[in-house]
């Protein structure tokens, strides 16, 4: 039964897949003008934009160019880049495990910052606590996480001198000096998720304790913090996981701000520096993973939540 | 629900109304900027680098000596034009093409909804700056990719509503008197899901200023001289160690724009619901 449920999710997948390698292959196809003069520039000699039409397909219908790009893809050979003549998969995935390491960093403390303030703000709702939670609800959401991240900075790195401004360690180098790099881009990158989850697991928290169940538990003699934790955020929680699997997308492209921000040498990075250096396979390749990755993050938090909400059945 | 009533529902939600004082007052500066700023915002004056805020400099100088307080009230003009525009284009292509595809229902509205969850799979800033890289890195294409990356929520949310209105009897009744499917999805089906959509509205303003800030900070928006608070922050973080005050200013603003937007979007979201009674 369940193989049945996970396999007709993953039905669901493929028609996404296809749609979403059309996008970025059509990257290609908005460039304005003659794409290989664009990407070469004015002083381009007529041979090197032959070579790059052939070489990038340009000179073949585009659907051919489509099929063959794809076909590339699903061998992993993404092309070279324009500019180093690196190859592209190698590129990314070089750049990937940063990238991954950044985001679980923010996606844990948006979760620990998030369940803290939800939890103390329904303690005493309109005490001082619960204030405090719902300004950083409103103000995360809105601060731009760039000049969060400068803010820091400057108090921090320039001031204090506790943290370094840029850079980054991985965590299978120096777990120490991870922490220590890791601490500051996490915490901009996850902000704007940790205000997100504030703000939902308050508002089903809230409701969930208002709920016959609780009711029950406080007869029982349960005291407050089991109460909390065994029967309010059980069922709270549900909502949150749906929030986090969209977090994680938005937090990957986020990746590219923040990246450039802490000059952290991942995936965003990646994307922002083909771009100025007009590197398109590069680009295409960035955003390809991107997306792949936030495909199956959503198959994933599509299925623990039919796991974890045990009224939806699987036939 | 008329504009008056909503106006005084609106009134009523005191942050809301705030915001929208302080967007109207945007507004207004964006447009007169050029009249109103106290200095010109090129004019560099190198005896006067990088002064705190006084009564000449309101808001202290850059680090070419150029008026702080002159170049943000310079800088709302892109990030009110790329709001504009990121709402606009939405609302003319994603809100005309959802109501189709509800309307029309069966294979067409399959179809088209796969296409539109697959573009919102994408991280959405992600997209816009594959978007502007491929059109070329402006201003004018960043608002342009914002706009296309707000479309897709826009057609859902229209699509929605739309499913839920046309077995409505106003809209049998305009079937059954001869009305054609433009015509009745223009009359009868457009006024009556366009409050969430002017709610959804309000929100991407504010968001798209914020993704607005956010390439032009990365340098894929304004190009100097065009100038935006996001460009002015990337300014000041290259003067971060020497500096740290000049950023205060530009992100303020975007923040301040960015809630007033999150503000009234919350409060006219109250105001239009008519299952919301307050007395």
């Amino acid at each position: 039964m369940f193989y049945k449920f996970l396999l007709r999710r993953l039905m669901y997948v493929i028609p996404m897949l296809i749609v979403t390698t059309l996008v970025v292959f059509s990257l290609i196809l908005i460039i304005p003008g003659d794409p290989a003069l664009a990407l070469l520039g004015d002083n381009a000699t007529a041979d090197k934009l032959a070579q790059l039409r052939s070489q990038l397909g340009l000179d073949q219908p585009v659907l051919i160019q489509y099929g063959n790009w794809l076909l590339h893809a699903l061998h992993g050979d993404l092309g070279r880049s324009l500019f180093t003549g690196e190859i592209v998969s190698d590129a990314v995935f070089s750049r990937l495990g940063i990238t991954i390491q950044l985001v679980i960093s923010a996606m844990i403390l948006s979760f620990l910052i998030g369940m803290f303030f939800a939890i103390t703000s329904i303690l005493k709702p309109n005490s001082w606590m619960d204030y405090v939670a719902r300004f950083f609800g409103t103000l995360g959401t809105a601060i731009p996480n760039f000049w969060l991240a400068m803010l820091l900075v400057a108090v921090f790195s320039v001031k204090l001198g506790w943290l370094p401004a840029t850079g980054f360690v991985s965590i299978f180098e120096n777990s120490g000096g991870f922490l220590q790099s890791v601490l500051l881009p996490a915490f901009c990158l996850g902000a704007f998720g940790a205000a997100q989850i504030t703000r939902q697991l308050r508002s089903s928290l809230l409701e969930s304790m208002d709920s016959d169940y609780i009711r029950t538990a406080y007869s029982k003699g349960l005291s407050l913090w089991p109460v909390i934790w065994k029967h309010g955020l059980r069922n709270a929680f549900l909502p949150v996981v749906t929030t986090a699997g969209l977090l994680f997308g938005n937090m990957l492209g986020a990746t590219v701000v923040i990246e450039s921000v802490f000059a952290i040498p991942g995936m965003g990075q990646l994307a922002v520096n083909s771009i100025l250096q007009r590197d398109f396979p590069m680009l295409q390749g960035v955003v390809l993973v991107m997306v792949v990755m936030v495909l199956i993050i959503n198959f994933v938090t599509d299925v623990l939540y039919s796991i974890l909400d045990p009224r939806i059945e699987f036939d | 629900m008329q504009f008056r009533i909503i106006l005084q529902r609106v009134k009523r939600e005191r942050l809301a109304f705030v915001s929208l004082i302080y967007l109207v007052i945007l507004v207004l500066v964006a447009v007169f900027a050029r009249y109103i700023v106290p200095f010109d915002p090129e004019a560099q004056d190198l005896n006067q680098v990088m002064i705190a805020p006084n009564g000449l400099h309101w808001f202290g100088t850059d680090e070419l000596g150029r008026d702080i307080f002159t170049r943000l009230l310079l800088g709302s003009q892109a990030a009110l034009q790329a709001g504009l525009i990121a709402i606009l284009i939405p609302l003319f292509i994603g809100v005309p093409l959802g109501i189709l595809s509800g309307y029309l229902g069966g294979i067409v509205d399959d179809l088209f909804m796969r296409v539109v969850d697959a573009i919102l799979s994408f991280p959405a800033i992600l997209l816009a700056l594959g978007i502007t890289g491929a059109l070329g890195v402006n201003l004018w294409n960043a608002m342009i990719a914002i706009g296309i990356i707000f479309t897709p929520q826009f057609a859902r949310l229209a699509r929605g509503q739309t499913l839920q209105v046309r077995r409505e009897p106003y809209v049998e009744a305009a079937k059954i008197s001869g009305a054609g499917p433009l015509w009745i999805m223009y009359r009868h089906i457009l006024p009556n899901i366009a409050s969430p959509i002017i709610v959804q509205a309000s929100f991407s303003f504010s968001l798209a200023i914020l993704v607005e800030a956010s390439l032009s900070f990365l340098g894929m928006g304004a190009q100097s001289p065009q100038i935006s608070w996001g460009g002015m922050l990337h300014q000041a973080y290259s003067m971060i160690f020497v500096n740290p005050f000049m950023m205060i200013f530009p992100g303020a603003a975007i923040l301040l724009s960015v809630l007033a937007g999150n503000f009234f979007g919350d409060g006219l979201r109250i105001a239009v619901d008519p299952k919301i009674k307050r007395t």
